[in-house]
């Protein structure tokens, strides 16, 4: 007899925290869809409103007065561009600064000072970031307002994310694989090269990409380092025929990047140029899922190899 | 001194095998922590010393003071000596780089922790550290490892495959090769077996018998059947403190110390 009412009593019991489960999993469920429907729709917004205007011409058209032949070739080209310098500034002094801080930096309150204002970085508005920019990069070194600054603006704004996935990466290789390296009588530095960052390299690409893909999207700083708005020629390329085939005029070369000739389209009053910004959106947010795609896809490939 | 702590008649016997280290007054600091608490032994060369005692005792401790380990994390302290014969230098002196300590004596550690590479470069690794680039070098160094290994049959068409794709006892061995890779005058033993099941262990056990033919081996462990099994000479350590060293028969079958003999009989532990 007891036990038939205890057991009843643990059912009534269960079916109350299994009600709470329930409950939980709605509420879970409505901040997801929250978070995913205002996605699809802004995303749906711009495929039906810059849909029509994707051609061919688009991507190889100048920017014009005229919106039904305005196009990006001036800003996807200065995007690259600017991409190519952020990652190039980015990269190596973003995994050295990491790899210093987790490795070789000494236990004080130096470091410490130095960790906490990195996280603090992060958070810095990137509007400040441009004025900085355009004091030292502009004005001092002269570099002008040239796809130079800008990528190295952009090299500044990441660079927190960079050095902290890096410090992550390295990080969470196991104890036991850093000492077996020591004990073999590896210095400091073959431990580094030979093990923690090719262990590491997965993670920290990880890192580079989600940064470009956050830099791609800037237009504040870029603004106040005071990248044109209107551009109808194509910097230097950085190939040329004759010796030694590099060129880097391009790197002082004005430029317009994505967002920005975005950013024009849509303060003009021609319901037409509307469409233009729609379709310029939609391939920066295409971009941006390439890139993320890309980082997601490397972190899987790397790390197959790769089992604690 | 050293004497006091050795049982029977090794210490004395001119047929016994010659000294590798001397452990004279060594305590150790994690910090303010005092881990090792002025510990003098004798090692003999060519023989296996196991070091046993519950956990926490400081018998890990003790075993990576030899490859200076401790070096490696700030705030760590040694007090007192290890000699290491026949050059007759401190290994734990200032004056002495820890990386010619580690590339003199060879460690294995408690769990495989191979590197996520394939089987040839781990065990070639430590050889490339020493700047070893010629291919034919390193061929011959590493078959010589792996067959010391135990291992070379059953990796000998596979050296390129990844060192994870292997059992955890292959694993060991293999870490056991990339250890004797590089010739080193004494292995380290951090547990060796405590991952492995007990037909990996056996095959362990049956290595380390092997290998001291050649090399002068240091092993910690918590079984006590381990170090009857293995080893020549055992210490008991408890909490810092060297209780007990002498020849791993005396200590077992007629232990002088009350808290070995406690510890042995599995009254402690």
């Amino acid at each position: 007899m007891q036990n038939t009412k205890n057991l009843q009593e643990i059912r009534r019991l269960i079916v109350r925290h299994k009600r709470l489960d329930f409950l939980f999993m709605v509420i879970g469920v409505i901040a997801l869809m929250i978070a995913i429907l205002s996605f699809i729709a802004l995303f749906a917004h711009m495929l039906i409103e810059g849909m029509p205007r994707l051609s061919w011409d688009f991507f190889t058209s100048f920017p014009s007065r005229h919106p039904g032949s305005a196009g990006i070739l001036s800003a996807w080209v200065g995007t690259i561009l600017v991409m190519l310098v952020t990652a190039a500034a980015a990269v190596p002094i973003g995994i050295g600064a990491g790899v210093y801080l987790e490795e070789y930096a000494p236990n004080n309150i130096i470091t410490e000072i130095i960790e906490i204002n990195i996280t603090n970085l992060a958070g810095v508005p990137s509007i400040i970031y441009g004025l900085l920019a355009l004091g030292i990069f502009v004005y001092q070194l002269g570099f002008g307002q040239s796809i130079l600054s800008a990528g190295l603006v952009l090299a500044l704004l990441i660079l927190p994310i960079v050095i902290v996935t890096t410090r992550e990466a390295i990080r969470s290789i196991p104890i036991a694989i850093r000492e077996g390296a020591y004990a073999l009588g590896a210095s400091k530095w073959q431990t580094v090269s030979d093990h923690l960052l090719p262990y590491s390299a997965a993670g920290i690409m990880t890192g580079v990409i989600i940064g470009l893909a956050r830099a791609i999207g800037e237009t504040a700083p870029i603004i106040t380092i005071g990248a044109l708005t209107f551009i109808a020629f194509l910097p230097p390329s950085p190939i040329k025929a004759e010796f030694p085939f590099l060129s880097f005029e391009w790197l002082t070369a004005p430029f317009t990047v994505m967002p920005i000739q975005m950013f024009n389209w849509v303060s003009r009053p021609q319901e037409e140029f509307q469409f233009n910004a729609a379709a310029a959106g939609l391939i920066l947010v295409v971009m941006t899922l390439v890139m993320n795609a890309f980082a997601i896809y490397v972190r899987y490939r790397m790390r197959k190899n790769i089992k604690w | 001194m050293v004497e006091d702590h050795i049982q029977g008649n090794v210490a004395t016997d001119a047929a016994s095998p010659q000294y590798k280290f001397e452990v004279k007054n060594l305590s150790f600091y994690y910090g303010t922590f005092n881990a090792l608490k002025n510990i003098n032994m004798l090692l003999h060369e060519k023989q296996v010393t196991a070091l046993i005692g519950p956990s926490g005792c400081g018998k890990s401790t003790f075993l990576r003071c030899f490859n200076r380990m401790h070096d490696l994390y700030p705030g760590n302290r040694y007090v007192g000596d290890i000699i290491l014969y026949p050059d007759n230098v401190n290994i734990l002196s200032r004056n002495v780089d820890p990386i010619e300590v580690r590339m003199r004596i060879s460690m294995v550690f408690q769990k495989p922790n191979p590197f996520p590479k394939s089987i040839y470069e781990n065990v070639a690794y430590g050889l490339r550290v020493r700047g070893v680039r010629q291919r034919a070098i390193l061929d011959e160094k590493v078959e010589e490892a792996l067959r010391g290994a135990a291992l070379w049959d059953e990796v000998k068409d596979r050296m390129n495959n990844l060192a994870f794709k292997l059992s955890g006892g292959q694993q060991q061995r293999l870490c056991i090769a990339r250890a004797l890779a590089t010739d080193p005058e004494m292995l380290l033993f951090d547990e060796p077996t405590s991952a492995l099941d007990p037909i990996a262990t056996a095959s362990i056990e049956e290595l380390i018998t092997d290998l001291k033919k050649k090399i002068t081996i240091l092993i910690v462990t918590h079984s006590m059947q381990q170090a009857a099994r293995v080893s020549d000479y055992t210490a008991y350590m408890y909490l810092g403190e060297l209780i007990e060293f002498g020849v791993t028969d005396a200590i077992f079958i007629k232990p002088k110390n009350k808290q070995t003999e406690d510890y042995i009989t599995g009254r402690v532990g």
